[in-house]
C-alpha cells in the first residue's frame, strides 16, 4: 500500500471524527427562554400525509402558547419551540433520531411521532435514557404492555377505534330481532402496527359477542388496489365491513365500494377526516361510520383555546382545512407538557414524569388521565357517520347528535 | 521492513480511535455504532458484488433473517410466545445475562440459519449459473418476497413487528455496547476477508469475476467458490443484522428487517463509491456515505431525500469506479502495476484519429 | 382455503376476479410497455418508472382541478410527461445508456427517491383521486360489477399499445427505434442519430407513464410515495414476457393482473405482494434451469 494512499485514508478518518462531531451540534434543553422540544415527524414516506397533520397540530399549540404569554416555570415565563426531525416513516430512522434529540440535541421533553410503527421505535429509546415522551399518534395497544413508564399518549388506543361500531351492529341486530351472534364480521386492515391493532380490538369485540369474522384480510403496504378483498366481501356479504389503513385506505376503501357497488349494512373505516373522503367524493362516502379521537362538535374547554369549536376555527384560519384528529391529539399532547411543566415548576425530567403521571387536566381536545401504563383513560372515542355530506356523531350517547342511518341503503336503491 | 511500519501505525492508529471514539463521544454511539453496521454491509456486498462481479440486490435477506432469528429466539427463551404475539400485559424487562444469553445465542443461531438458507439458494440460483442481469433481477425479488413473506407471518409478528426487549441497565451504556460488538464484528470480517483475498479463493473469485467460463474451463469450481461466497456473506451479515434489530429496537418486516429500499441499496452504493472490488473501498465508502448521510438529515431538512437521491445519481453516474478505483488509475504502481513508458507511439501523440 | 371453496360453490365470483384483474392488468400492462420499450432500446432497466406513473397522475389531478374535463387531461399528461422523460434523458440517461445494466438501476433508483420528495414538495403529501363520473355495469344480478372507468381504462391502454406498434413498424422514427434497439452501433454507422433514438424513446415511455398515471388517478389514487407498486409491477411483467416481446407484455400484463387478483382472493391479501415476487424468483430460476437443460444437450 502506498503512502499518499494512506495520507488519503487518514484524511478520511480524521474527516469521520469532524464530520460526526459536526453532524448533530449538542445543544441544550432549555436555551435563556425557550423551551425546545424535540419530535421526529414523517415528513417524507408513506404518512407524509398525516405527518403534516401532526405538524400543523404541534405548531398551532406552539404559536397560540407564544402569543398568550408562554410557559411559567418558576418565576419565569419560557416561550416554546420544536426542534423537528423527519423519520421518512420508518421505525428504524424514528430510533435513531430520539437518540439524536436526547444525548445530541440534549433536549430532555420528546413529542411523539406520527404512527403506532414510529412510535414503537421511539419508545424503546426514550425509556432507557428516561426522557418522558408525550404522544398524540401512537394508538397501538402493545405500546402499553411493556411496562414503559416514560411514554405517555393523550389519545384512546387502537382496540377502542371501531369498538363503537361493532356495538352498533350488535344493537341494531337486537332491534331488528335477531342475536348479535348472527352478524358477521369482514375485517380489511393494512398489515401495520396501527391497523393491525385495530383488527385486534374488532377481533375481541367480534368474539364478545360471538360473531362470527368471515374475512380477514391484512392490505399490503404498498396498497393500491383492494378488488380481491371486496370481490370476497360481494360473495359473502358480510353486516359490518371494517377498513382501516391510514389515508390511503380509507380513500380506497370509499373510492372501490362505489365502484364496485359493494352493498354492505355496516361500513366503518378509519381516517375519513385526514383523508377527506367527504371533499373527494361527495354522495359517495355517504353513510361511512368513521372512527375519530376528536370532533370540532364536541364541548369540552381549556385556557388555551377556549373550546373544542374555537380550537376548529383557529386551526382552520391559519391552514385552511378542517383540522382532523390527528391535529387536535397532537396539539393536545402539547398542552399536557406545557401544563405538566407549569405544575412541576421544574425542569428536572424525574419530577416531569411523576407530574405527568398525575396529570387530570381538561384541553379542547377531551379530558386526559394517565393510567399506570401511560395511556389516556378518560377520553372516550366517538363514532360519526357522514349523512348528507356531513360527521354526525352518532355513538356514543353521550356525544350523539343524531341516529345511525341503518343499514347502509344499497347502491341500487341511491 | 518500511512499510510494515507503516502499516504497523496506520492500523495500529485506525483501531485505537476507533476503540476510544465512543468514550470520547458518548452522545454519538448510536451513529457511531451504525457507522460498523454500514462498514459490513459495504464489506459483505463487495464480497460478492466487488470480488466476484454478481451484482446482488437481495443481499439484505440475510441482514433480516439475523435479525428475526435473533429476536425471535430471546423472545422464545423468556416469554410465554402466545402471550408475547397476541397483545396482553407483560413487562419486557431482561436481567443483563438473560438479555445477553438471548442476544448471542440468538446471533449465533440466526448465522446458521442464514447460511443454511444461503446454501439452498445458492444451489438454486448460483448452482444453475444464472449470471449478470437476471443474477441481479432474481436477488432483488428474493428480497422483496422475504420482506412480504415475513410480513404475513402471525409468528413472527407479522406486520406488527417484533419489539426487542428493553436494554438492560447492568451492561452500560447501550450506544457503546453495540458499538464494540460491531466493531468487533467489523474487525473480524476484515481480517477474514484480508487473508481469504490474499489466497487462491480471492484469486478464484476474482477469476470467475473477469471470466467465468474460462475460469471453469482452467478447472476452478466455480459454483463451490461462488456458493462459498456467498454464505461468507451471509454469515456475517446475519450476525450484525441480530446485533441492529436490537439496537434499533423495534423490528418491522419492511421497513427495518427487509429494508431493500434503504439497506438493500445503500450497501451496494456505499460499495461503490468506495471503489468496489478492493478491500478498502467499501470501508471507506461506507465511512464517507453515513457521513454524508447524516448531513443531509440534519442540515437539508425536507430535502435531505432529494440531496440523497442527487448523490446516488451522481456515484454511480459520475464517479462509478470509485474512490479506490479512481486512487488505482492515479497512481497506478502503488498498487504493484508496472507502468511501462509507451513512447513515441502513445495515445496523446499519435492522436486525431 | 375456504375462499377456494367460495369459488367452486359460486363460480360467478371467479368471473368478477377474471374481469377485474384483466381489467388492472392492462394499466399494469401499459406502464409495463413503456419500461419495456427503455429496456430494449437502451438497455436501461428504469426503476423510476413508478414514480412516472404517479407524476402522471398528478399532472392529470392537478389540470382536472384547473377545470379540464379528466379524459382531454389524459393527452395533456402525455405531452408533458414526454417532456419530462426528454429532459430526464439529456440530464441523466445520457450519461448511463452505454453502461452496465446495473449502474441504470442504481441510477434511477435515485432518480426515483428524487422525484418523490420533489412531488411531496410540489403537489402536498395528501392522496388524491380524480372522479371521472362515470358508473358501473351489473350483471348477473349484480354479482359482477363492471367499473366502467376500468373498461374505458383498458381500452385506453389497448389503443396506446396499438398505437405505439404501428408507430414502431411504419414511421421512420419508429424504424429506426427499431433498428438502434438491434444494434445501436450499426445504426450509428448507417446514419441513425442514436442519440435522437434515445430521447425520444425516453419521452415516449415518459408519454405512456403519464397517460398510465392518468389512469391510476381516476381508478385508483396517487401519493408520492406510491409509485414502487408499479415499478415492481412493470418489472415482473417485462420478465415474465422475455424483454423485447412486446404482444407479450400485453398478455403478461393481463396474466399477471388476473393471477394476483385470485392470489389475493385464495391466499388471503397478506401474501399477494408474497406471490408475485416468489413467483418471480420461481420463473427465473425455472428459465435459467431450463437454459441450463439446453446447454448440457448442446454438449
Amino acid at each position: 500500500m502506498s503512502r499518499k494512499f494512506k495520507v488519503v485514508i487518514a484524511l478520511l478518518v480524521g474527516l469521520a471524527a469532524v464530520g460526526l462531531v459536526v453532524a448533530g451540534p449538542v445543544g441544550a434543553k432549555v436555551e435563556d427562554d425557550t423551551i425546545v422540544f424535540g419530535a421526529a415527524l414523517s415528513f417524507t414516506g408513506k404518512y407524509s400525509t398525516n405527518g403534516k397533520h401532526t405538524k400543523n397540530g404541534y405548531d398551532l399549540v406552539v404559536k397560540r402558547i407564544n402569543e398568550t404569554g408562554g410557559v411559567k416555570v418558576g418565576d419565569k415565563s419560557y416561550k416554546i419551540k420544536i426542534k423537528y426531525y423527519d423519520d421518512e416513516s420508518t421505525p428504524a430512522r424514528a430510533g435513531q433520531l430520539a437518540d439524536r434529540l436526547i444525548k445530541q440535541d440534549g433536549i430532555k421533553f420528546i413529542l411523539g411521532p406520527y404512527g403506532s410503527g414510529p412510535t414503537k421505535g421511539m419508545a424503546p429509546i426514550t425509556e432507557k435514557y428516561k426522557i418522558p415522551m408525550v404522544e398524540g399518534n401512537g394508538a397501538s395497544r402493545s405500546l402499553f404492555n411493556k411496562g414503559y413508564r416514560y411514554l405517555f399518549a393523550v389519545l384512546s388506543t387502537s382496540e377502542q377505534y371501531l369498538a363503537e361500531a361493532i356495538a352498533v351492529a350488535a344493537e341494531q341486530a337486537k332491534k331488528a330481532g335477531k342475536d348479535p351472534s348472527s352478524i358477521k364480521v369482514a375485517i380489511a386492515v393494512e398489515n401495520d402496527p396501527f391497523s393491525m391493532d385495530i383488527r385486534a380490538g374488532v377481533l375481541e369485540d367480534a368474539e364478545r359477542y360471538g360473531m362470527k369474522v368471515i374475512i380477514d384480510d391484512k392490505l399490503p403496504k404498498e396498497l393500491t388496489d383492494m378488488t380481491a378483498t371486496l370481490t370476497k366481501v360481494k360473495a359473502l356479504k358480510p353486516d359490518v365491513l371494517v377498513v382501516s389503513g391510514h389515508s390511503k385506505g380509507a380513500t380506497l376503501a370509499i373510492r372501490q365500494t362505489a365502484q364496485m357497488k359493494v352493498d354492505v349494512p355496516i361500513l366503518a373505516i378509519t381516517h375519513c377526516e385526514a383523508a377527506d373522503v367527504v371533499g373527494k367524493f361527495g354522495a359517495n362516502a355517504d353513510y361511512t361510520l368513521c372512527a375519530t379521537q376528536w370532533a370540532p362538535t364536541m364541548t369540552y374547554k381549556d385556557r388555551w383555546f377556549v373550546s373544542s369549536g374555537e380550537y376548529a376555527k383557529t386551526f382552520e384560519k391559519e391552514y385552511g382545512y378542517v383540522p382532523p384528529y390527528q391535529a387536535a391529539e397532537s396539539s393536545a399532547a402539547v398542552l399536557v407538557w406545557v401544563d405538566a411543566l407549569e405544575r412541576a415548576n421544574s425542569f428536572d425530567t424525574e419530577k416531569l414524569r411523576d407530574t405527568l403521571a398525575a396529570t387530570k387536566l381538561e384541553t379542547f381536545y377531551g379530558w386526559v388521565d394517565f393510567d399506570d401504563t401511560g395511556k389516556n383513560i378518560a377520553k372516550p372515542m366517538v363514532l360519526r357517520q357522514i349523512q348528507k355530506g356531513k360527521y354526525v356523531p352518532v355513538a356514543p350517547a353521550k356525544f350523539a347528535a343524531g341516529k345511525v342511518i341503518y343499514p347502509r341503503p344499497k347502491w341500487s336503491e341511491r | 521492513m518500511k512499510t510494515k511500519g507503516r502499516n504497523f501505525v496506520l492500523y495500529g492508529s485506525i483501531l485505537l480511535i476507533s476503540l476510544v471514539a465512543p468514550l470520547v463521544l458518548p452522545a454519538y454511539g448510536t451513529q457511531l455504532a451504525f457507522l460498523w453496521v454500514m462498514v459490513v454491509f459495504a464489506l459483505t456486498w463487495d464480497i460478492v458484488g466487488g470480488q466476484m462481479g454478481y451484482n446482488s440486490f437481495g443481499n439484505v435477506v440475510f441482514f433480516g433473517i439475523g435479525m428475526y432469528v435473533t429476536a425471535v429466539i430471546q423472545r422464545n427463551m423468556h416469554y410465554d410466545i402466545e402471550e408475547y404475539v397476541h397483545v396482553a400485559g407483560r413487562v419486557d424487562t431482561l436481567a443483563s445475562g438473560e438479555y445477553l444469553a438471548g442476544l448471542f445465542l440468538g446471533m449465533g443461531v440466526g448465522a446458521v440459519v442464514a447460511v443454511v438458507i444461503a446454501v439452498i439458494l445458492g444451489f438454486c440460483i448460483l448452482g444453475m449459473g444464472m449470471r449478470g442481469q437476471y443474477f441481479g433481477i432474481c436477488t432483488l425479488g428474493l428480497g422483496v418476497a422475504a420482506g412480504e413473506l415475513a410480513n404475513g407471518w402471525e409468528y413472527i409478528g407479522a406486520g406488527s413487528g417484533l419489539v426487542t426487549p428493553v436494554f438492560p441497565e447492568g451492561l452500560g451504556v447501550r450506544g457503546a455496547f453495540f458499538y464494540y460488538i460491531f466493531f468487533i464484528l467489523a474487525i473480524i470480517l476484515y481480517m477474514t476477508l484480508k487473508w481469504l483475498y490474499s489466497g487462491r479463493f480471492g484469486l478464484a473469485v476474482n477469476a470467475i469475476r473477469d471470466d467465468e467460463d474460462k475460469a471453469e474451463a482452467m478447472g476452478i469450481h466455480t459454483t463451490r467458490y461462488k456458493i462459498v461466497a456467498w454464505c461468507i456473506s451471509a454469515f456475517f451479515l446475519s450476525l450484525v443484522g441480530g446485533g441492529a434489530g436490537h439496537l434499533i429496537g423495534f423490528i418491522d418486516p419492511t421497513e427495518v428487517a427487509f429494508a431493500g429500499a434503504t439497506f438493500g441499496v445503500w450497501m451496494i452504493l456505499m460499495a461503490i463509491l468506495g471503489g468496489k472490488g478492493t478491500l478498502w473501498g467499501p470501508v471507506i465508502g461506507a465511512v464517507i456515505f453515513h457521513i454524508t448521510q447524516e448531513l443531509f438529515w440534519t442540515y437539508l431538512f425536507g430535502w435531505q431525500r432529494v440531496a440523497l437521491g442527487a448523490l446516488i445519481v451522481g456515484i454511480v453516474v459520475f464517479f462509478p469506479q470509485g474512490i479506490m478505483g479512481w486512487v488505482r488509475e492515479r497512481w497506478p504502481e502503488r498498487f504493484g502495476h508496472r507502468v511501462e513508458e509507451k513512447g513515441v507511439f502513445s495515445v496523446s501523440e499519435g492522436g486525431g484519429a | 382455503m375456504e375462499s377456494l371453496q367460495i369459488l367452486f360453490t359460486a363460480p360467478i365470483f371467479s368471473l368478477q376476479l377474471l374481469i377485474d384483474g384483466i381489467l388492472i392488468g392492462a394499466i399494469f400492462a401499459l406502464a409495463a410497455y413503456g419500461m419495456a420499450l427503455v429496456w430494449g432500446v437502451m438497455k436501461i432497466i428504469n426503476f423510476a418508472q413508478g414514480e412516472l406513473v404517479i407524476l402522471g397522475g398528478f399532472i392529470v389531478f392537478s389540470l382536472n382541478k384547473a377545470g379540464l374535463n379528466a379524459f382531454l387531461c389524459i393527452p395533456l399528461a402525455a405531452v408533458a410527461m414526454f417532456v419530462v422523460g426528454w429532459l430526464l434523458y439529456h440530464i441523466v440517461i445520457v450519461r448511463i445508456v452505454e453502461k452496465d445494466l446495473f449502474i441504470s438501476i442504481l441510477a434511477t433508483f435515485g432518480i426515483a427517491i428524487l422525484l418523490q420528495q420533489l412531488m411531496n414538495q410540489v403537489f402536498g403529501a395528501d392522496v388524491q383521486v380524480v372522479e371521472s363520473e362515470l358508473g358501473t355495469w351489473f350483471l348477473f344480478d349484480g354479482n359482477v360489477t363492471v367499473v366502467q372507468i376500468k373498461v374505458v381504462s383498458f381500452f385506453i391502454a389497448l389503443m396506446l399499445g396499438v398505437c405505439l406498434a404501428f408507430f414502431m413498424k411504419k414511421t421512420r422514427l419508429g424504424q429506426a427505434i427499431r433498428a438502434t434497439a438491434q444494434d445501436a452501433r450499426a445504426a450509428r454507422i448507417l446514419g441513425v442519430n442514436t442519440n435522437k433514438v434515445y430521447a425520444t424513446t425516453f419521452g415516449l415511455n415518459g408519454a405512456v407513464c403519464g397517460a398510465a398515471g392518468g389512469l391510476v388517478v381516476m381508478t385508483w389514487v396517487v401519493q408520492p410515495y406510491a409509485g414502487l407498486a408499479y415499478t415492481i409491477r412493470s418489472f415482473m411483467i417485462v420478465i415474465v414476457a422475455g424483454i423485447g416481446n412486446v404482444a407479450g407484455v400485453v398478455f403478461a400484463g393481463l396474466g399477471l393482473g388476473a393471477a394476483e387478483n385470485f392470489a389475493g382472493f385464495i391466499l388471503g391479501t397478506e401474501f399477494q405482494a408474497a406471490f408475485v415476487f416468489s413467483l418471480l424468483v420461481v420463473i427465473l430460476v425455472c428459465r435459467n434451469f431450463k437454459l441450463r437443460l439446453q446447454r448440457s444437450y448442446l454438449k
